[in-house]
């Protein structure tokens, strides 16, 4: 070695320092988003998405039919250049109905994913952070309640309730789809009850709705959003089920269920108008679940291989 | 295990009762009321509503509806002129629980056996495969596939009959629609779970004894991945059985399900609270007997 | 003599999302038959990397080995068909791991997890392999062992798990034994109960020991040789006595320092050794542990040292305090530290 040219003299302070960042600094939303940018089925499902919610919103606006006005003279068209995706056996446009028909089915999907997370989160969040009594009795009732099967409850809660409205098909789908998201919220907030920060917030006197609301469940969401995700495919597949036993929208409204259930007795004939809006229903249960997927494995680094 | 059992049965008896009270308490609340019709002289509605107990108080009634259901009376169908709830279950529902038994049977082998494959070939083709397959099975219901395969199969191809029961051809689309949602789930739960096994450290410990791959997936993956699958299969029967409902309706075949749905439709009342009785305290039944196998299988629990 | 086991330059890189982390940076050691050494450090320094790729254990992808050779017995170990490499798991050479709990079944009888490399290996019948398993049971003196061997993992004891591990390792007289922080995860009392065990195993079973901890407590009570392991490369080779009483790589004076001792009779300061190894994602130029040595050098930062020859049996260290050109700092550490040259 060239020991002559070597320098032994001592190393000034500073010039290497052992602390150094190992690695350019990430938050955690940006590695999140990072990863997610790396599954090509999670981001084209996006893209997907995003284009379904912007044609349920605009697509009714493309052409000037409404989804309500019969046309006789019209009726039982295949597609054309007048009613693209054809005509139904009233002569109402397809293409309208297809979209006001999704408008129906991601609301309802939405609102009977969201509120009753929502509900789930509070009630499972109490009950993991006050522990003993009230955990006891919450997670009994909710044992018990879980036993019912959920889909049998939503068909007589929708007769009681007068079925036909979206409203009353989010409140049947609220009443029971609560029990899922606030056992998961439970066990979760019993795992970061013990994690440092709550500690350490809790010395420094946090309340604890403080400590519920601020710590405690945002710390959740994560898995959360991913149970979220998967859930509304399921309550997709839940609003066609019902429309296919008769419970579903009532027309003239549409919804994507609806839609299918009036072409599948007509498949023979037409089995375009079957195929259309089960291609939408599909594609959406589709992106949501590898949207779901995608985002369980950029939330959940363990699970990264 | 004793005790994990007994807690189970007590919870179980506890969801079937609260079950029955939903269901009355729900029932009196219904809209409309099956005897409500102008072409009938009002004194004979009463004698129907009399002779169906609706003139006493509610809570009378309910207590005599518990009664009942103890004695295994599940009430009288108003369709069905003067037949039992229970009298249609036992002509209808052996036909729909061969069907989903059919159905549950090959679908739990062939999703638990496509899972093994996608975890042991994951990221290589069989993997993206099975699961193309297995995400189009759950984004695709029954009541699109259904018709879909009855089309081209029954009535392009006519290599199947498209509806009716009886032959052994006859059972094998519903069969096939029935248990897509869960071969598909299956392939997917399992692949997860058995991932979830592979990164395992006694895994690691395995492979430094020097056994071979097979052996390892054989002794010791299997096992430990099929133990959290067994949660799955309650949910799994539920969905075959709510799956009967629209699968019986477009295959034509005379099973309990198909009579739900009429009901339904009918406004049939005490038909749909027995069923949904029914239904309800069987599905509450299949979740005890897995969770107690539950107990057998894996020692953690087993073991207390 | 020929070593059993002989392991020459060996580098290991695992290749990940954000480059390549060189884990094991040219890596030598042996291993003679009836003797225990001990690879030293901290976490993350790449010994488990190293020991995992000699039992032919090593996940690829990510990792592979990029250079150097282990011969065991004389015969190349690298590279050899999976077929042949299996005969030699759990059968000539065997490990035990950290956390017993994680590494057995949880679902399968502790006394078939013990019988299971002895009927892959030897093809015995099942009643031999009980046979066997209650020996391995009686010689680890565990307790009831017709009653304890068909119980679960999770009803066991840590120290008793631990226990049911080394029969495990053990049952096919293997000629190496590698035991990655076989005492890490249990109680101090226990660890004692374990080292013990092992010492006494070794003698019975006729097998060697490759050590792997960041305990120097638990090494000086096993080991005869020392290697201590930094950033991927061996800092410090030697006999016990030497690193214990005559260290000279600045890292191990710190390792040493960090051990509570009772021996000691001047009450020293409980010391640490302060910042972070190197990320070894881009390995610093020069010596990985100027960053942390109290006292680096210019050199040091730029030049990657070469080891310097010891008195004793085999004692080398990998620092530039020992070139000729250093004797004014090596005189200002050997001041501080108290000792005469």
């Amino acid at each position: 070695m060239q020991a002559d040219r070597m320098d032994f003299s001592p190393l000034l302070g500073g010039t290497l320092t052992g602390e150094e960042m190992a690695r350019p600094e990430t938050t955690y939303l940006k590695d999140v988003w990072r990863t997610l940018r790396g599954r090509k089925t999670a981001v084209f499902s996006l893209v997907v998405l995003v284009l379904l919610v912007f044609m349920v919103l605009f697509g009714p606006m493309m052409n000037e039919y409404n989804y309500y006005s019969n046309d006789y003279a019209a009726a039982n068209q295949g597609p054309s250049r007048v009613h693209w995706f054809g005509t139904d056996t009233l002569g109402r446009d397809l293409w309208t109905r297809v979209w006001v028909g999704g408008r129906v089915s991601l609301l309802i999907a939405i609102l009977a994913t969201i509120i009753p997370y929502a509900i789930g989160m509070l009630v499972g969040g109490i009950s993991g952070y006050f522990g003993g009594k009230v955990d006891m009795f919450i997670m009994r009732l909710i044992d018990v309640l879980m036993g019912i099967p959920s889909l049998i409850y939503d068909i007589l809660l929708i007769m009681v309730l007068g079925s036909g409205s979206i409203s009353t098909l989010v409140v049947a789908f609220t009443i029971t789809g609560w029990l899922g998201s606030a056992r998961t919220t439970r066990g979760l907030v019993l795992q970061l009850k013990e994690r440092e920060f709550v500690m350490a917030s809790k010395t420094l006197g946090a309340s604890p709705m403080r400590l519920i609301l601020r710590h405690l469940l945002p710390n959740t969401l994560g898995i959360i959003v991913v149970g979220m995700t998967m859930t509304i495919p399921s309550v997709i597949f839940a609003e066609a089920f019902l429309s296919f036993i008769g419970l579903g929208i009532t027309p003239p409204n549409p919804s994507w269920g609806q839609l299918i259930k009036e072409a599948s007795e007509v498949f023979k004939q037409y089995p375009y108008r079957f195929i259309i809006p089960c291609i939408f229903v599909g594609l959406t249960m589709l992106c949501f679940n590898l949207l779901g997927d995608g985002l369980r494995d950029a939330l959940d680094p363990r699970l990264r291989t | 295990m004793v005790r994990y059992a007994a807690k189970r049965i007590v919870i179980a008896l506890l969801t079937v009762f609260t079950l029955a009270t939903v269901t009355f308490f729900l029932s009196k609340l219904l809209p409309g009321d099956p005897f409500m019709n102008e072409k009938i002289p009002v004194s004979v509605q009463e004698k129907q509503r009399a002779y169906y107990g609706l003139d006493k108080p509610v809570v009378q009634q309910y207590f005599i509806y518990m009664g009942n259901l103890l004695k295994g009376d599940l009430g009288t169908s108003i369709k069905f002129v003067g037949r039992s709830v229970v009298d249609i279950i036992r002509e209808f529902f052996p036909v729909s629980a061969r069907l989903g038994l059919i159905a549950l049977f090959f679908a739990e082998i062939i999703g638990i056996l496509f899972g093994i494959l996608c975890a042991q070939y994951r990221n290589r083709w069989p993997d993206y495969v099975l699961m193309v397959f297995a995400i189009l099975g759950i984004a695709l219901p029954s009541m699109v596939v259904g018709p879909l395969i009855r089309y081209v199969f029954g009535v392009q191809l006519r290599w199947l009959p498209v509806g009716g029961w009886g032959t052994w051809q006859q059972v094998i689309m519903p069969a096939f629609v029935l248990g897509l949602g869960t071969i598909a789930g299956n392939t997917r739960s399992m692949r997860a779970c058995m991932l979830a096994v592979i990164t395992q450290d006694y895994i690691k410990t395995a492979r430094a004894k020097g056994m071979t791959p097979f052996r390892v997936v054989w002794k010791h993956e299997l096992k430990n991945s099929l133990v959290p699958m067994l949660a799955n299969l309650g949910p799994m029967i539920a969905g075959v059985l709510m799956g009967s409902f629209v699968v019986e309706q477009i295959f034509v075949i005379p099973g309990l399900g198909k009579h739900f749905v009429n009901a339904v439709s009918t406004l049939d009342y005490p038909l749909i609270m027995g069923l949904t009785i029914f239904y309800g305290s069987f599905l509450v039944v299949m979740n005890l007997l897995v969770d107690i196998l539950y107990g057998f299988v894996d020692p953690r629990i087993r073991v207390k | 003599m020929q070593h059993v086991l002989d392991v020459r330059d060996l580098a290991v890189s695992f290749f990940t999302y954000a480059g390549e982390v060189q884990a094991v940076r040219g890596v030598s050691w042996y291993l003679d038959s009836h003797e225990t050494i001990a690879i030293v450090g901290e976490s993350g320094c790449g010994k488990s990397v190293t020991i995992q790729t000699v039992m032919g254990l090593l996940q690829s992808p990510p990792g592979r080995v990029k250079a150097g050779s282990v011969l065991f017995d004389g015969r190349e170990m690298l590279g050899l068909p999976a077929r042949e490499l299996r005969q030699m798991q759990g059968n000539r050479m065997s490990m035990i791991f950290q956390d017993p709990l994680s590494y057995l079944n949880p679902t399968m009888r502790v006394g078939e997890q013990i019988a299971e490399s002895y009927i892959l290996h030897n093809h015995v019948s099942r009643a031999e392999a009980r046979q066997k398993v209650l020996d391995m049971m009686r010689l680890i003196s565990f307790p009831e062992p017709e009653r304890n061997m068909y119980v679960y993992p999770h009803q066991l004891s840590g120290g008793q798990r631990q226990r049911i591990m080394v029969a495990m390792a053990l049952i096919c007289g293997p000629e190496v034994l590698f035991a990655d922080e076989p005492t890490t995860a249990l109680d101090v009392t226990i660890q004692a109960q374990i080292i013990e065990l092992m010492n006494e195993l070794k003698e019975k079973v006729h097998t060697s020991i490759v050590l792997i901890t960041h305990d120097l407590g638990v090494v000086a009570n096993m080991a005869q040789r020392i290697y201590v392991m930094y950033a991927g490369q061996i800092v410090e080779r030697g006999s016990a006595r030497d690193i214990f009483y005559r260290p000279r790589h600045p890292y191990t004076w710190g390792l040493l320092a960090s051990v509570p001792r009772l021996d000691q009779k001047q009450r020293r300061n409980f010391t640490f050794i302060p910042g972070t190894p190197p990320d070894l994602l881009s390995p610093p130029k020069g010596c990985a542990f100027a960053a942390r040595c109290p006292y680096a050098m210019a050199a040091c930062a730029s030049f990657d040292p070469e080891e310097a020859a010891f008195e004793g049996d085999g004692h080398y260290a990998r620092c530039f305090l020992y070139h000729k050109g250093a004797e004014a700092m090596l005189q200002k550490a050997q001041k501080e530290r108290g000792i005469e040259a």
